[in-house]
Formats: C-alpha cells, sequence, structure tokens
C-alpha cells in the first residue's frame, strides 16, 4: 500500500483500502476559516447539533480578511469568536498568536504525523508535508465533520513524484511544484494523492516541504504527501511546535511495491526557477524564456511562502538594495510567531529599508480580499499559489506566481528576474 | 428528477474565483452570492439565466477554492444543473452536499452548444438537446453521491444519522 492508503487504512480500522473503496474515517482535526467558517457553523445548527464532538479537534482561524476590513469581516470573525467560546473550542486565533491556518496548524504542533485531517480551506493539503492525510472540503462538510467527527473519504488512487539532481542555488521547492504542475497540468491529479519522494525531497527542510504539499491541489489533487523522516520528526518535536497537543505520531511509509497510476522521475539538474503565467498555475516558464514583464506588485507571503525560511531568502536579497520606483513590495509574514522572529533577526528592518511595506499575518491580497488588491490592468508577481483572472482583484490583472527569490529580486528590477541578473 | 432549460456555455478549468469572486466572499446569504454568479466571466449570465438552465462548461469545473459560496450562487441563481467534462474534487463534493445536481459528461459538454435547450434526466442517467434532437448517456450517480442527491443533500443525512446515535 500506499503511505495515503496505509492513513486511512488505520484511521478505518482495516487492514487494507484500494483505490476506489469509499470508507469512513474518524477525524484527527477539523479547520475552518472566516470564509468557509460562517457559512459552517449556520448549516451545523440547521442540521440540528448542538455540541462539536470534541472542541479539542477543531480549529477555527480568522486569516482571510484580518485584522478584518470591514463590518462584514467583523460580524463573520466574531460569529466565529462567540461559537469558539460558547462551543469550549480554545484553538481560535484572529489577533496575537494566529496567522494563516495552513502555516499556524504546524507551527502550533495542532497536525501529526499519521492524522487524518479536513479542513473547510482548499489548502488543507499542505499537512501532508507533516506525513498525515490533508484534504480540503467545503462549509457542509466541515459542519457535519464538526458534528459527528467523521468523514466519508473516496480513497484516492496515488501519483508519485521521484525528484533527484542537484538543482541551481534559486531553484526552491515552490519552483519544484511549479515544474510539477506545468508538466501535468491543473487537473494532472485530480481526485488523486500527490506522494513526493527521492533524494532532493529528503534534503528539503520543512518549509519547502509545505510550499509543496500546499500546492497540490492546484493539480486538482486531494492530496499532497511526504513520508516522514528525520527533518520531519525534529521538526514536530521542536519545543515551539510540540508544546501543545498530543505527542503521538504514527510514522507510516510506502512499500515498496505500493501501486501508483503513475510515477513521475524529475531531474532537477535541467529544472530553472519557474514563473507561472496567468492565468492558471500550469502555464510555467523557466525564469531564462520570461522576458520583459514590467511589475507594479510584488506580494511575498501567503500560506505558500510566508514562512520564516521564506523570509530569510528575500531579505538576503533586498539587504542594501531598494525595492524599484512606482512597485509595492508587500511582505506579510505568515504567523504572529514568524512576525516576532523576523523582526528579532532584523528581516523587518531589512524589508522596511529597501522600501518594502510589511504587514501583520493575513491571507489579504492572495485571494483579492485587502492589503493590496490589484487594479485594471495592474500586474503582480507574487509567492502566492493561485493567478486566476481576477484572483488578486480586477479581472483584468494579471498574477505571476513564483518563489520568494524571484518575487524579491523582480521588486527590485521592477520586471520578472531572477537574483542572479541584480 | 427532470431538469429542463437552456445551456449557457463555458470552457475548461472555470475556477470558483470566477464563480464567485472574492470581493463577495463576506456574503454568505444565497440570494446575495447569487447576484454575483459568474460576474468576472459573464457579465451577461445574470440577465440572461432563467430557473432550470443548465451550465455547461469543459473539464475540472469548479477548479481552485473551497469556497462552497460557488455552488451556492449558482443553485440560487437558478441553474438546474451543471454538466462538464469533469469537475474539481471540492466543487464537486459541495454542489452534492448542498443538492446541486451535477452531470460528468464528455460527450455532453462538447455536444451541447450556447443557448441549446436541454433536457436532463438525472435518474435514467440521459441529457437529451433538444435543439439538436440528440441524447447523450451519462453514469447515472451511485454509492454515497446518489445517496446525497436523493436526500437533497448531506444536512438531512446527517440528521439522520444524530437521530440513530
Ligand atoms: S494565503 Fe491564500 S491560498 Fe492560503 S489560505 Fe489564505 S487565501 Fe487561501
Amino acid at each position: 500500500m500506499t503511505i495515503s492508503e496505509k492513513i486511512l487504512a488505520s484511521a478505518a480500522g482495516r487492514d487494507q483500502v484500494k483505490p476506489g473503496e469509499f470508507i469512513t474515517c474518524p477525524l484527527n482535526l477539523v479547520l475552518a476559516n472566516d470564509i468557509t467558517g460562517p457559512i459552517a457553523l449556520e448549516e451545523f445548527s440547521k442540521m440540528g447539533a448542538e455540541k462539536v464532538f470534541d472542541p479539542g479537534k477543531i480549529v477555527l482561524v480568522a486569516d482571510h480578511a484580518t485584522p478584518n476590513k470591514d463590518i462584514k469581516a467583523a460580524t463573520n470573525t466574531k460569529l466565529l469568536r462567540d461559537f469558539a467560546h460558547q462551543q469550549g473550542i480554545e484553538q481560535f486565533y484572529e489577533g496575537p498568536g494566529g496567522g494563516i491556518e495552513h502555516i499556524i496548524l504546524p507551527e502550533k504542533g495542532l497536525v501529526r504525523p499519521g492524522q487524518v485531517v479536513i479542513g473547510a480551506d482548499s489548502h488543507t493539503c499542505t499537512y501532508g508535508a507533516l506525513g498525515a492525510f490533508a484534504t480540503g472540503v467545503g462549509s457542509t462538510d466541515a459542519a457535519a465533520a464538526m458534528a459527528l467527527g467523521e468523514c466519508w473519504f473516496r480513497v484516492p488512487e496515488s501519483l508519485k513524484f521521484v525528484f533527484t539532481g542537484k538543482p541551481n542555488k534559486w531553484v526552491s521547492g515552490k519552483d519544484l511544484i511549479l515544474y510539477t504542475i506545468g508538466q501535468i497540468g491543473v487537473d494532472g491529479a485530480r481526485y488523486m494523492a500527490m506522494e513526493f519522494a527521492g533524494p532532493l525531497i529528503e534534503n528539503l527542510p520543512m518549509a519547502e516541504r509545505f510550499t509543496i504539499c500546499n500546492m497540490a491541489i492546484e493539480a486538482g489533487a486531494k492530496s499532497g504527501i511526504i513520508a516522514p523522516d528525520r527533518t520531519t520528526l525534529e521538526w514536530v518535536s521542536q519545543e515551539w511546535v510540540s508544546q501543545r497537543t498530543d505527542k503521538n505520531a504514527k510514522v507510516f511509509s510506502s512499500d515498496a511495491n505500493a501501486e501508483y497510476a503513475r510515477v513521475y522521475e524529475f531531474n532537477a539538474d535541467d529544472i530553472e526557477p519557474q514563473v507561472a503565467f496567468p492565468h492558471l498555475p500550469e502555464n510555467t516558464r523557466g525564469i531564462s524564456e520570461v522576458g520583459d514583464i514590467v511589475i507594479d506588485q510584488a506580494v511575498i507571503g501567503a500560506c505558500t511562502n510566508g514562512w520564516l525560511e521564506d523570509l530569510r531568502v528575500a531579505a538576503e536579497i533586498l539587504r542594501g538594495r531598494q525595492v524599484a520606483e512606482g512597485v509595492r513590495c508587500i511582505v506579510i509574514p505568515g504567523s504572529h510567531q514568524i512576525h516576532l522572529q523576523a523582526t528579532k533577526e532584523g528581516l523587518v528592518e531589512t524589508f522596511l529599508e529597501a522600501g518594502c511595506l510589511v504587514s501583520t499575518p493575513t491571507c489579504g491580497p492572495c485571494l483579492g480580499m485587502h492589503m493590496g488588491v490589484l487594479a485594471a490592468g495592474e500586474r503582480a508577481i507574487a509567492t502566492t499559489n493561485r493567478n486566476f483572472v481576477g484572483r488578486m482583484g480586477h479581472p483584468d490583472s494579471e498574477i505571476y506566481l513564483a518563489s520568494p527569490a524571484i518575487a524579491a529580486a523582480s521588486a527590485i528590477m521592477g520586471k520578472i528576474c531572477s537574483p542572479e541578473e541584480l | 428528477m427532470l431538469i429542463h432549460g437552456t445551456a449557457h456555455k463555458y470552457g475548461d478549468h472555470i475556477d470558483t474565483d470566477v464563480i464567485i469572486p472574492a470581493r463577495y466572499l463576506t456574503l454568505t446569504e444565497p440570494d446575495e452570492l447569487a447576484a454575483h454568479c459568474l460576474e468576472d466571466l459573464d457579465e451577461e449570465f445574470l440577465r440572461k439565466v432563467q430557473p432550470g438552465d443548465v451550465i455547461v462548461a469543459g473539464k475540472n469545473f469548479g477548479c481552485g477554492s473551497s469556497r462552497e459560496h460557488a455552488p451556492i450562487a449558482i443553485k440560487a441563481a437558478g441553474v438546474g444543473a451543471v454538466i462538464a467534462a469533469s469537475f474539481a474534487r471540492i466543487f464537486y463534493r459541495n454542489a452534492l452536499n448542498i443538492g446541486l445536481p451535477l452531470v460528468e459528461s464528455a460527450e455532453a459538454s462538447a455536444a451541447i452548444d450556447d443557448s441549446d435547450e436541454v433536457e436532463i434526466d438525472l435518474e435514467a442517467g440521459v441529457v437529451r438537446n433538444v435543439t439538436k434532437a440528440e441524447e447523450y448517456c451519462f453514469a447515472p450517480l451511485t454509492g454515497v453521491a446518489a445517496q446525497l442527491l436523493a436526500a437533497g443533500g448531506l444536512r438531512e443525512i446527517v440528521r439522520q444519522k444524530m437521530a440513530v446515535d
């Protein structure tokens, strides 16, 4: 069996599961946010539910429109806050201590290897980087899960991606996943689990593994997953990660004879830093083939690349340089904890000196909600994960997806470029 | 269940951001969401759509964000069903959970043109193109999906489960 099949079988109390089978699993964690949560809570009460199955296994995060951008957003956040209070849910985050859901759940140790997690947010697949089976659902599924503590799944087929080689210094996890999506398309892994493996993946730090699994949904996948190894286990036992919850980790890995719908082998020697052109994440090109793309805005942050490691890379490039005139470079740490650490390390000062704007943690511009919405005809380079029509604002604006290194270099040059061109 | 209406045809990879843009995501009422359904894709859609009409699209319909606001907006705009060559996974679950019927058929998706009059028999697994006098068969839903459709969504199933427990 594959690692995904093993996790699902174990959760469902079975010896074995096969792709295509329908199973029901108890859940270790259910997540909702300030966009999906209000509808889920309304549905929860329409279902006739009164108490959540286990307040300790529910997480509510206000991150999309926070700090609340208007009265409606404030009302939605208040709904979550009041519900958390009334149900005894301690894991409600909005301001200090919070941040973007897919960064703070791992950061706070709320997801463990081997768990089954659903979240009313498509990028819930991020937690696969911890060796958990994690997948996105909508508000009604989240409501049912909050009431019942379980969810039905169709066991997915798995695709395996094996990465080898020694890439150029500026090729990060973001480039590997953009390259992968460029190869298989935005529906190339529809309904499937994407398993990432190989020597290159084994050498990646957790931040880049999270970025890779985060974007599995951009290929249509149900989940992304990386088998836990030393890096994973060291990461989950860090003091600030492990202080909160259950220390149990169930470490699964795929059998040597596990069956895959397909196995892809990519040699990263040939992979350049990637840029995804509008309006699909699959429209990828190597940085040398980008041409002259002048930008109005650069966004460094989001659940893809708002990690401390991402900010360090951006700061390394921006240190002692200036953002080009007319470019708004918006840097958004992924969590309060990361913001604090970035301040202590002097990264925030570096950004401010370079002429960047530094925001408190929020999804904000990633989905065109607030804090950096684009006008018609404007163009942004962003470390976010989607460049659909109108995603960051006006339907006639354009988004180019890339790594923090490319976004930082582009902010300095005022056009999309590699740090090597500075 | 019979669905009968006019087809509104769109392309591949229609994502949930164009179905309902984020600037409306602080709204939660179905009617408020329906007032902005597909506005970044087709400004004319809301003027044209009549109760029972059918959206016909290419592959990977509903990709992207998990926002249930997308199927809610489509359903509240009066759309009777969505026909597509394929659906993105979360959208598929969400639509069935709220009782919006979906038909997966590459044949129907390719053959139906914009403004064709279509009739869908969900149980029989047939799409009739009245305008072109053609029929396209599809596999009727089975398993959990069929249960969801029959119950009109997940809410009733959860109610029953909680009553048993
Ligand atoms: S940062 Fe963007 S992709 Fe991530 S959860 Fe927020 S809105 Fe979604």
